[in-house]
């Protein structure tokens, strides 16, 4: 019998065989929301109405015998941060608040062709800056194997959305691990396509170099699935690369790594990774190798400079991209009296809009870019991602994918980092290179580290547009590792009573 | 490079369109500087042969056919304006008092 734990390709069988139907499926998801989402709050917002209308759509159809989409009638959440037409979109931000913005992001619309279900929009750090939902203005997430710690971040609420099994799919967003790195904390799967794979158009921009959409879920297979669905060239985005999309599902059914090279990252595996995380990742290690996989040390050097040179780009990047939330068009507008010239009141409604972290990194961008530190700190960091895509090509020229431990920690506290950026920001060390070479990185779990019993991430990267070749190696991976615990993961997480 | 100063982070504030009070200027101007310290690392590496990479794939101007097509109406593009009038965004005034 299929329930809210099945996996996503588990539900679509039996939505096929009639053994279920979409609006019952939905309605469980929103029974499950109801039950648990006072103690995680994943969710910023529902939109029962409209999902019930969907799933009712997809019933009928299905009813007449049309043809569907392997997802079609399966419930997903989506981060706030993708429009949605006429749905409140946050981004987390008080800046947005109220905003229901007049058109569909493409990755939504794809969604909606496809029939899938979208429940509602998920909680995440502001203008997707952070590694713990706690940036977000609506409050934090609470991860659901432990609600005292964080859920990740930026994509804190559809990675604990997917863990407190309030949705079997979900959409996230990753600039420097916004997706691999909450999935690692929660026990899930996430995926960030090669940079220009999904389309970026509804997407709110944060740094438009290193943006990039991507499929989250239970399993490896139901990512790929979704990864099908929203991934293809859009004429919307002038960076969306027009090539025929990777087959990733036929790619994470393989379930064979014989033969094939794994490169293991020497630099991101020693200092600052805690030492259960690094035994669940050679665990990991040793289950490819049983499975057939050749391991291969190799070094890119320059990955000690990949955070340093991130905290440069992404915000001079952001600087110029949140200049449009100037209160002119949409969001807020703060001390509008009639008197006051446009821009005090821009500034005015800045100070009100933005929390402290978004006003931190237009201030670091503003400063990265001006007149006379130009050269000294943006223009280095662009040097810097030529030698990481330097570093990259010399380890794919010797493995067919690369590997490391998704975060250096398994989840922390609520609140135990707030006040330290600099900490904060170490989250995304092994993160971090993947986006600013634009090549596919996946995290699936691999075990719960022995000293706090908190899940692990193990990181796949694969090379630009063979994001085929993770989802191999994610798929074979996942079923050893099933067979060795005999259950998934997520059965050792606590049953959230609710309230 | 020289420590960045409680003005220095006025100025940027001014550039930036966001209004800050002493306090805030305050502890962000400590906070700058220690996070300023760490990333100026990239200068350690950045030598004067390596070429900047703006963005991961080569891209090109992507142009499309100058053709009329459906887009938002008047209404639509409107609907999250703070103020308007007119079927325009209304905004405060933007030159001073003569």
């Amino acid at each position: 019998m299929t329930s809210i734990r099945s996996s996503a390709s588990e539900m679509a069988a039996a939505l096929a065989s009639g053994e279920t139907t979409s609006v019952a499926l939905t309605e469980a998801h929103y029974a499950q929301i109801e039950k648990v989402d006072g103690d995680v709050h994943a969710f910023l917002y529902l939109d029962k109405e409209g999902a019930l209308a969907q799933a009712a759509d997809v019933d009928a159809k299905r009813q007449k015998g049309e043809e569907l989409s392997p997802l079609a009638g399966i419930p997903l959440a989506l981060k706030d941060v993708l429009t949605q037409k006429g749905i409140p979109t946050t981004c987390g931000s008080k800046m947005l608040e109220g905003w229901r913005p007049p058109y569909d992001s493409t990755v939504v619309t794809r969604l909606k062709n496809a029939g899938v279900v979208i429940l509602g929009k998920t909680n995440m750090d502001e203008f997707a800056m952070g590694s713990s939902t706690e940036n977000s203005a609506y409050g934090p997430t609470h991860n659901p194997w432990d609600l005292t710690r964080i859920p990740g971040g930026s994509g804190g609420g559809s990675a604990a959305a997917l863990a407190a099994f309030e949705a079997p799919l979900a959409i996230g967003t990753d600039t420097g691990g916004s997706i691999r790195q909450p999935a690692a904390v929660t026990g899930t799967v996430g995926v960030k396509p090669t940079y220009g794979g999904v389309s970026r158009y509804g997407l709110i921009a944060f740094s438009s170099s290193l943006d990039q959409a991507g499929p989250c879920a239970r399993t490896v297979l139901d990512a790929a699935l979704l990864h099908e669905v929203i991934a293809g060239h859009d004429e919307r985005d002038s960076t969306s690369i027009n090539a025929p999309v990777p087959q990733v599902v036929k790619a994470a059914k393989k379930l064979d790594v014989k033969g094939m090279k794994i490169g293991v990252v020497k630099e991101l595996q020693g200092e600052g990774f805690q030492q259960g995380v690094l035994e669940k990742f050679h665990e990991g290690l040793d289950a490819l190798v049983s499975a057939g996989a050749e391991l291969v040390e190799v070094s890119c050097p320059t990955f000690d400079y990949a955070l340093a040179a991130y905290y440069l780009i992404a915000p001079s990047e952001c600087s110029s991209n949140l200049a449009r939330f100037d209160s002119m068009r949409y969001g807020i507008r703060v001390g509008d009296n009639g008197e006051r010239s446009a821009e005090e009141v821009m500034k005015m409604t800045r100070h009100e809009g933005f929390g402290p972290e978004v006003k931190r990194r237009i201030i670091l961008g503003t400063y990265a870019l001006s007149s006379g530190y130009y050269d000294a700190y943006y223009g280095s960091a662009q040097k810097v991602r030529t030698l990481l895509m330097r570093d990259f090509n010399a380890a794919f020229a010797q493995a067919d994918v690369l590997v490391s431990p998704t975060a250096p920690t398994t989840a922390f506290k609520i609140g135990e980092n707030v006040d330290d950026p600099l900490a904060m920001y170490l989250n995304d060390i092994a993160t971090i290179p993947v986006n600013m070479a634009g090549i596919g990185g996946m995290s699936l779990p691999c075990g719960l580290a022995d000293e706090d019993g908190l899940p692990v991430g193990f990181q796949i990267m694969s090379p630009a547009m063979r994001d085929d070749l993770m989802y191999q190696v994610g798929g074979a991976l996942e079923a050893a590792l099933l067979s060795k615990w005999g259950a998934p993961l997520l059965d050792k997480a606590p049953v959230l009573a609710g309230n | 490079m020289a420590a960045i100063s409680r003005d220095d982070v006025a100025h940027l504030a001014k550039l930036a369109r966001i209004e800050m009070n002493d306090a805030e200027l305050d502890h962000l101007a400590q906070e700058m500087d220690v996070i300023l310290g760490a990333v100026a690392r990239v200068q350690e590496v950045a030598a004067a042969d390596v070429p900047p990479t703006s963005h991961p794939i080569p891209v090109n101007n992507v142009v499309r056919e100058d053709v009329v097509r459906p887009s938002l109406t008047p209404g639509e593009a409107l609907s999250g304006a703070p103020a308007q009038a007119e079927d325009r965004f209304k905004v405060p005034q933007i030159l001073g008092e003569e």
